[in-house]
């Protein structure tokens, strides 16, 4: 309890409620042979990114030395250390969205929203991500805004989709 | 009579007419489906059951599912069914292609208490969802080819690995585990054959290289999803150190129809060393985009012509690229090549595991190059040096080459290096991660030499080689990238040429992407 307590001060990210639910999540597969993986995947989708102060708890709990931790949540482009905005603008770029034009899209949205690729704006209102195939390239080139899909997206019908969320 | 004769000629001329009438309704009749090239010319084995519901198990019962599973473990030997599986010659839709039936004889064979079956549902190729149709259209499939997989290597344990990109495809594995489990076809004793098999789901976490199959177990046990090399191979020591099969999602679609209809069947479709069909992705430049099952021996001009409907107007074909990142671009010159592991390998592409994408004449193969040395060079895991090294290397060398600095010699070190990254790099990613430029430099190397000395690119796709300038002459006044321009950078009257403020020009590609008369340079 008292390592909960100062984790809930080193990052205010790790709310008690927070916490308790990771708790739950690594009882229930704390013990199962490969478990590090979707512990970490759940836990990001409870607090929305994996601060080091939840990776060195997690790695704690679980028995599994923190270096070994660190080193699979920077291997897999699906976790994240940073926090991210209130809405993901995901630009695919696969082969067939490339070939029709993403990377255009790409470019403008990077210049109007005054972000790179991979970071979020000032404002936290947009973290901008190049994904590998979403595997719709019959809807190339193709833009996914939360959980939204956007297919045939060209610059300007990108703008206007992303003003659409605030 | 000559009124008898008039009236008749009038009957006849009416009939005539009547009958030219009916003709015309003829003709526009709607056609059959085998009538209609885009269907006629597939034929549907692993796409089947397309349009039942995939999340009714009864629907796929009722198109004779389960029913190879309940022959497999009924009435079948292992050594009976891995026989069966040789007979078809199935070889492995991941795209490398080996043997399906050796892979598990191999399994069988190999001493353990414990064996594993694993689904590679890592889909990763970029321009390739085949996997995702199936996995989210006909899920049971998959799991019926593995239970017969199970059954020949004697294991009691699978697991499918899902990247983590396709939320709907795992959502419906679960749906099919969970009805299959109710059913008893999975679980303790299925069939009452005392078979037990039981089956898992793994979420992957956004690795493209942790389809090889060695990071894919590596990623299984919790571990970054690293490959190791090879022997031993995974069929004698796999996941957790045991015996253990892994194949592709296609590849076990296509398993229940071979037990349920025997290997001479499906070995009399395809071609002498290729044998059933292959599903392709046909997407990028053509008409018809979508998913495509053809036999295997089917022409690259036959998928892309007839059945893809050939490229849309105004533009014209230029290459077509096969196997993704691993994979290489075929020109025109060789559009009749037959779709076969061999015939495919001879013009320096790859089967791959279905990825077939399109290029027209407004595709830079410099910059399709990049693109996928881009690719491999970001999903390079860093274990052996001529992957690691090597492709940054590359592709800084391609950069370079694309923002007009190229220089002569470039194009040499280029196929230096690719030769020592084939030879030595660790795993599959590595060992063919330099095709594209291979291939491009083998059809396209005047491209790469336009960008090198001449500082030009042909396609107008590198914005650093172009000079954002307007021919007078070609222009047709339009005015359609005056009103597309996002910076206010052109100024256009009606009937006056546009002009391009340079200061203002971002380079982002608009106006010369819709100017329909190709006048921006």
């Amino acid at each position: 309890m008292q390592q909960l307590q100062n984790l809930k001060a080193l990052n205010p990210d790790l709310t008690e409620e927070a916490m308790s639910r990771v708790d739950e999540i690594i009882d229930r597969n704390k013990g199962k042979p490969g478990c590090l993986i979707p512990v970490l995947e759940e836990c990001q989708g409870v607090v929305d990114y994996l601060p080091m102060e939840l990776l060195e708890y997690i790695g704690s709990r679980l028995n599994i030395p923190g270096s070994t931790v660190y080193g699979v949540v920077t291997f897999y482009s699906f976790f994240t250390m940073v926090p991210k905005g209130r809405h993901t603008i995901k630009v695919c770029m696969g082969t067939a969205c490339y070939v029709r034009g993403i990377g255009e899209v790409q470019n403008r949205l990077q210049s109007k929203l005054n972000v790179k690729v991979g970071n979020t704006t000032e404002d936290r209102r947009f973290t901008l991500e190049a994904v590998r195939c979403l595997g719709a390239c019959g809807l190339a080139p193709v833009m996914v805004v939360d959980s939204v899909t956007y297919g045939g997206v060209s610059p300007d019908s990108a703008l206007k989709i992303v003003d659409k969320y605030e | 009579m000559s009124e008898n004769n008039s009236k008749a000629e009038e009957i006849v001329e009416e009939k005539a007419e009547e009958e030219e009438q009916e003709k015309k309704k003829e003709e526009k009749v709607i056609p059959y489906l085998e009538d209609v090239p885009f269907f006629g010319l597939q034929k549907l084995i692993v796409l089947k059951n397309k349009g039942i519901d995939p999340e009714l198990i009864d629907e796929y019962i009722a198109k004779d599912g389960y029913q190879a599973a309940a022959k497999a473990l009924l009435e079948m030997t292992p050594e009976e069914i891995i026989a069966e599986m040789k007979t078809s010659g199935l070889r492995g839709r991941g795209g490398a292609g080996f043997p399906t039936g050796l892979k598990w004889e191999f399994a069988n064979k190999s001493e353990g208490d414990i064996k594993y079956v694993l689904c590679n549902a890592d889909e990763g190729d970029p321009g390739a969802f085949m996997d995702r149709s199936v996995l989210e259209a006909d899920p049971h499939a998959i799991l019926e080819g593995m239970i017969i997989a199970a059954k020949a290597v004697g294991a009691h344990q699978g697991y499918i690995y899902c990247r983590a990109e396709y939320p709907l495809a795992i959502k419906r594995l679960n749906i099919a585990i969970s009805q299959a489990t109710e059913y008893g076809l999975l679980g303790n004793d299925i069939f009452g054959s005392g078979f037990d098999f039981h089956l898992e789901i793994y979420q992957g976490a956004g690795a493209f290289v942790c389809g090889e199959e060695t990071a894919l177990m590596h990623s299984i046990e919790g571990k970054r999803g690293m490959p190791r090399p090879r022997p031993p191979f995974p069929a004698h020591q796999g996941l957790w150190k045991k015996p253990t099969v892994l194949n592709n999602v296609e590849t076990y679609a296509n398993v229940p129809q071979i037990i349920f209809n025997g290997g001479k069947w499906y070995a009399g479709i395809g071609t002498e060393t290729s044998k059933g069909t292959k599903v392709f992705a046909l997407t990028g430049t053509v008409k018809n985009i979508g998913l495509v099952e053809v036999p295997m021996g089917t022409s690259l001009r036959t998928i892309i012509f007839d059945i893809g409907g050939g490229v849309p107007k105004k533009k014209k074909f230029k290459a077509v690229q096969l196997g993704g990142p691993s994979g290489g671009c075929v020109s025109e010159e060789f559009i009749d090549t037959p779709v076969d592991y061999e015939s495919i390998a001879k013009v320096g592409a790859i089967m791959g595991s279905g990825g077939m994408i399109v290029m027209d004449n407004q595709t830079c193969m410099v910059d399709m190059a990049r693109f996928f040395m881009d690719f491999v060079q970001d999903e390079s895991c860093g274990k052996c040096t001529p992957c690691r090294e090597g492709t940054r290397h590359m592709l800084q060398i391609l950069e370079k080459i694309t923002r007009g600095e190229g220089e002569p010699g470039d194009i040499d070190t280029l196929e230096e290096l690719s030769e020592v990254i084939k030879d030595a790099a660790l795993c599959g990613l590595g060992q063919t991660g330099p095709n594209p430029v291979l291939s491009t430099l083998q059809y396209f190397r005047d491209e790469y030499e336009a960008h090198i000395f001449e500082k030009r690119c042909p396609a107008k796709r590198c914005p650093a080689l172009l000079e954002f300038e307007v021919d007078e002459e070609k222009c047709i006044k339009c005015g359609i990238c005056f009103k597309r321009c996002p910076t206010e950078a052109i100024t256009w009257e009606k009937k006056q040429p546009a002009k391009i403020d340079k200061d203002k020009c971002i380079k982002c590609m608009t106006c010369i992407t819709n100017c329909p008369s190709d006048a921006i340079f």
